[in-house]
């Protein structure tokens, strides 16, 4: 007995370490080719026969690919979305799960068929409606493309504020407390861990959406963000010299997001399971 | 508290049948009744917004619904015209069927949003015909602008939202429902064409029509990817969970943080990292070429039906730790002593799983397992990052081999510029999602307990 569950648990150790080969294979290798010297995109082996950092230098010193730029943009853009989607995610949130007006409920399920189309479906509408605004090809669009989904993107905050005791509400009310008194110096408080989980997602909205920002910003190179900008380094004209720079931009990208993702980990989780088990 | 028995005491034809004359009045000049309570600021903001909204309505509206109905009439070009006995050729600028259109809505929406503000000024009539029968003091401005802070504070909250979802999600969603019963493809693109209502013709064309050919398949193709991705996500991400769960094993957190460290990595990154990885000339294929594995390159990604199984186990590597992390947190508070007592019974390690484990996973995890399926349907960066639809084939219109309805959808608005036929994709993914969609609803506790919230 005590046997057969030795071995088992061996078996175990071998898949799992079979396993995290297979899901860290591919991260290892985008760092090793950041880090190479020779070849061009492909080469038959794994560990660069020559280890250098010209990659990382070709980042900010070329000039087709202004990659400083490109992280500034996205940096503004992310931080600007932050503050303004965050505001309006908890408005929302907060306003439907505890204010009892005439068209909560009806404002509901509009809120979820309107979640239903396809973002892409509007995406062209969406530009035209920029463009007679004369906001078309420029930061500001974006900051506002991405602000305004947020304000249907309440359902996690929202189940989160749903969990606060509404007992605490009518005790305020009845000290002569108004709701704006409730909100900023009771429910806000009580809510810091939705708030940062709110805010962070906001953040990293825009270093990973390409598709609206590439029908925005057009080909205005200088106004791209991170994402759109590697992705045209890896268009099929461009990979073969430029595939070790994007891989170096890669992982610059992704050590930010990555300490981010770990810090927020915890909030993740709840934020999923909050999602589906609350709706 | 006042509000709500003022407000439902009367009805809006009981006002008017017992008012005096200016209560009567007010209902064609709104804000009349305000004026004579002496709630100057709102009573002059209802009538201005009346005599604004009147002269709009015929200046701009009316033509802007004429506009909505024909969609222009004049195609750019060049005329003849005879001016003092000489023939001369003017180029004419034609209608843009488009702007037409997106104004044509716009003034509809002005229309509904006046709508709106002359109800409020009616009830604000009402409220003070019921005030003056109870003999109260009507309120001033400024205790007014006070209830955005408590009794209305959700107004204050909501409104700048609002306004970016009326811009920002319902005008381009109501804009691009229209254009599937439009003939706006790429024969007719605005300024130089005009385009027109068509009715029905491309929901005919989609499903039995010229494209029913790439349509079908591209719908199968969807439906099988959304269950495959779904259920191999599931599935295995339950079974790594419980790998990492099992009784004795050591590091249990340094294993889970392997698997979640990839979940951390933005999409874009690891999905262009995998096609680069598995392209006919990745180092995958130079290297099982080098160690005289295989000696023609393995087609991952360049044919269709591996493809179709590249994406598939991609995706297995970007949404297994999703599930797993969900799963463990799951497996960790299941009562443990069901399972103890399974096992003194004498089952073992499949027969607990089979009976206990799995069915209080998935019972918990079904509304999630929806959401993942819905989010299967639109999955588009997997699909346009990793092989952009390819290889593309002869039979399909504008679509390669893998290329979901979402993608398709995508090709069609930037490539092709057959709008019509694109929104009416994205009408029918809009379809398929909200029948799942209501499955997953009314299975979440909210959508039980919405009652009694």
């Amino acid at each position: 007995m005590k046997k057969q569950k030795r071995i088992n648990l061996l078996l175990v150790y071998i898949t799992l370490a079979i396993l995290a080969v297979v899901w860290l294979f591919p991260i290892f290798w985008i760092l090793m080719t950041s880090f190479r010297s020779e070849g061009a995109m492909a080469v038959p082996y794994i560990i660069p026969k020559h280890f250098t950092l010209a990659n990382y230098a070709k980042l900010f010193t070329n000039e087709s690919f202004p990659f400083a730029r490109w992280f500034a943009n996205t940096f503004v853009v992310a931080l600007l979305t932050m503050i303004i989607s965050t505001f309006i995610t908890v408005a929302m949130a907060y306003s439907l799960s505890r204010i009892k007006f005439k068209f909560r409920n009806r404002f509901l399920k509009l809120a979820l068929v309107l979640n239903m189309f396809p973002g892409f479906m509007s995406m062209i509408a969406i530009y035209y409606i920029l463009k007679s605004m004369g906001l078309d090809q420029t930061l500001t669009a974006l900051v506002i493309v991405y602000s305004a989904g947020a304000a249907l993107g309440f359902y996690i905050a929202k189940g989160f504020f749903d969990t606060i005791p509404y007992s605490l509400d009518e005790s305020a009310m009845i000290d002569g407390a108004t709701r704006a008194d409730i909100f900023f110096k009771i429910t806000l408080p009580l809510s810091k861990p939705i708030i940062v989980y709110t805010a962070l997602m906001a953040f990293m909205a825009p270093w990973m959406d390409f598709i609206f920002a590439k029908v925005i910003l057009g080909d205005q190179t200088d106004k791209y963000t991170i994402a759109i900008g590697l992705f045209t380094m890896v268009t099929p004209d461009k990979i073969n010299n430029w595939f070790m720079t994007f891989t170096a931009g890669c992982v610059l990208i992704a050590i930010p997001i990555t300490i981010l993702f770990i810090f927020m980990q915890k909030y993740y989780v709840e934020g999923i399971t909050a999602g589906g088990v609350k709706g | 508290m006042n509000n709500l028995i003022l407000d439902d005491h009367y009805s809006m034809k009981d006002v008017f049948i017992k008012g005096d004359l200016i209560t009567k009045l007010s209902f064609v000049f709104s804000g009349l009744n305000n004026l004579r309570h002496k709630q100057l600021i709102k009573g002059f903001s209802f009538l201005i917004a009346e005599v604004l909204f009147l002269l709009t309505f015929v200046i701009q509206v009316i033509p802007a619904l004429g506009g909505l109905i024909s969609l222009g009439t004049q195609t750019q070009g060049i005329k003849t015209i005879t001016q003092d006995g000489i023939k001369i050729q003017v180029a004419i600028k034609g209608d843009n069927s488009m702007l037409i259109m997106i104004f044509g809505l716009a003034s509809l929406i002005f229309v509904c949003v006046y709508c709106y503000i002359f109800w409020c000024g009616l009830k604000s009539s009402r409220k003070l015909f019921a005030m003056e029968a109870l003999h109260l003091k009507p309120a001033t401005f400024l205790e007014d602008v006070k209830t955005l802070t408590d009794g209305r504070f959700h107004m204050t909250l909501m409104s700048i939202p609002l306004i970016g979802i009326v811009i920002f999600t319902i005008l381009p969603l109501v804009y691009m429902t229209l254009i599937a019963f439009t003939n706006y493809d790429h024969n007719h693109l605005p300024p130089k064409h005009l385009f027109n209502w068509v009715g029905v013709e491309n929901f005919a064309n989609i499903f039995t029509g010229r494209m029913a050919g790439t349509f079908l398949p591209l719908l199968t193709w969807t439906l099988v990817w959304a269950v495959a991705a779904t259920v191999t996500n599931f599935f295995f991400g339950i079974i790594l969970a419980l790998l990492i769960n099992t009784k004795g094993l050591k590091f249990k957190k340094v294993w889970r943080t392997i698997f979640v460290i990839t979940m951390a990595v933005p999409q874009f990154v690891s999905l262009l990292t995998m096609k680069n990885l598995l392209s006919d000339w990745g180092p995958i294929n130079q290297l099982l070429q080098k160690w005289g594995l295989i000696s023609q390159p393995l087609p991952f990604l360049s044919d269709g039906l591996w493809a179709k199984f590249s994406i598939i186990f991609v995706n297995m590597w970007i949404g297994i730790p999703v599930t797993m992390l969900i799963a463990t947190g799951i497996i960790m508070n299941l009562p443990a002593e069901q399972i103890e007592a399974a096992e003194i019974d004498g089952a073992n390690k499949l027969q607990i799983f089979k009976s206990i484990t799995f069915p209080q996973i998935l019972l918990i995890m079904t509304p999630t397992l929806i959401q993942q399926f819905i989010g299967n349907i639109n999955n588009f960066n997997v699909i346009y990052l990793l092989t952009g639809g390819a290889p593309v084939s002869s039979k399909l219109y504008q679509a390669g081999e893998t290329d979901l309805l979402v993608t398709w959808l995508y090709k069609l608005t930037v490539t092709a510029a057959d709008y019509n036929l694109a929104s009416v994709i994205g009408i029918i993914i809009f379809v398929l999602s909200a029948v799942f969609s209501l499955l997953a609803y009314t299975r979440t506790k909210s959508y039980k307990e919405g009652g009694v919230i």
